[in-house]
């Protein structure tokens, strides 16, 4: 089990919101990003988006990057940011896992 | 073309469909101050208006982080009042909303209810006050229209505030099932 267990489950926009940080990203490079691997179906809100990244700062799971261009603020993901995305990501296959085993064959509409 | 609006809005989601409407007839609000709204007659629809209670007065830097912020979103910001912004964003660039999931949303109608609860107690307190001397002055017509004033506060707060407290209670209850 790693490190960042403690810290799931994540909101669909937190878990976007650090995917998209494994590249560098500005503001509006992560809302471009999140809308394009959901497809549309996630739109993030300005203010919900900087509300995340104030508390994922405070919580070290994202830092600023060292500003080339100082205007823009360009954020990136930590270690521990990592740790929190990994147990994220195997928490949503034991549901799955589980979500399957109970249902066995049967299809699952898409 | 200019065009200039006197109008008191208490409830701010009625006041932002307003500016909403005007938009889509081709009046964008450019200017605000104390209930004078200064429009623009621009191409009809060009904007989306959302207004937003910050935690901070504007000129507080972390209001000012959040406002350059919001501006790197092609979001921009028309006017400010108090700690209400009033934000624009073209409608080109798809649907504006600031807030996109439950969370964000109810601290932000929290913070909301909070100012209201706080006003409208505060005009509570002081109509009773008021009240009270009016029957212990002998000439206490001032006091007494003081006192009304204090009074019709509270009569068009408190349903607003009503109104919010329900909504939270309704959003906090949607959060138990939904991680939206």
């Amino acid at each position: 089990m790693s490190k960042g267990y403690e810290h799931v489950p994540l909101t669909e926009a937190a878990y976007y919101i650090l995917l998209a940080l494994y590249t560098p990203r500005h503001g509006y490079g992560i809302m471009q990003f999140v809308r394009e691997i959901s497809q549309g179906r996630v739109q993030l809100g300005p203010g919900t988006l900087y509300g995340a990244l104030k508390t994922m700062q405070e919580k070290g799971w994202i830092t600023l990057n060292e500003a080339k261009d100082s205007r823009k603020k360009e954020y990136r993901l930590t270690p521990l940011g990592k740790e929190v995305v990994m147990a994220e990501m195997e928490r949503l296959e034991e549901l799955l896992k589980h979500g399957r085993a109970v249902l066995g064959g049967e299809k699952v509409d898409s | 073309m200019i065009l200039k609006k006197r109008k008191i809005f208490f409830n701010h989601e009625k006041e932002e469909r307003w500016l909403n409407e005007m938009a889509a007839k081709g009046y964008h609000l450019v200017h605000y101050s104390w209930g004078k709204y200064t429009f623009e007659k621009g191409t009809p629809g060009e904007y989306i208006y959302r207004l937003e209670l910050l935690d901070e007065l504007p000129s507080h830097p972390e209001s000012k982080d959040y406002i350059q912020f919001m501006e790197e979103q092609g979001v921009q910001c028309v006017a400010t009042s108090l700690r209400w912004v009033f934000f624009r964003k073209k409608a080109k660039d798809g649907p504006f909303e600031i807030y996109s999931d439950h969370a964000s949303r109810l601290k932000h109608y929290q913070k909301i209810a909070g100012l209201l609860g706080l006003v409208c107690g505060i005009n509570l307190l002081l109509a009773l006050v008021n009240f009270n001397s009016v029957i212990h002055l002998s000439d206490s017509t001032f006091v007494l229209y003081v006192s009304l004033v204090n009074w019709l506060a509270v009569i068009l707060l408190a349903p607003l505030f009503i109104s919010y407290w329900r909504r939270i209670n309704r959003l906090k209850k949607e959060m138990e099932l939904y991680h939206k």
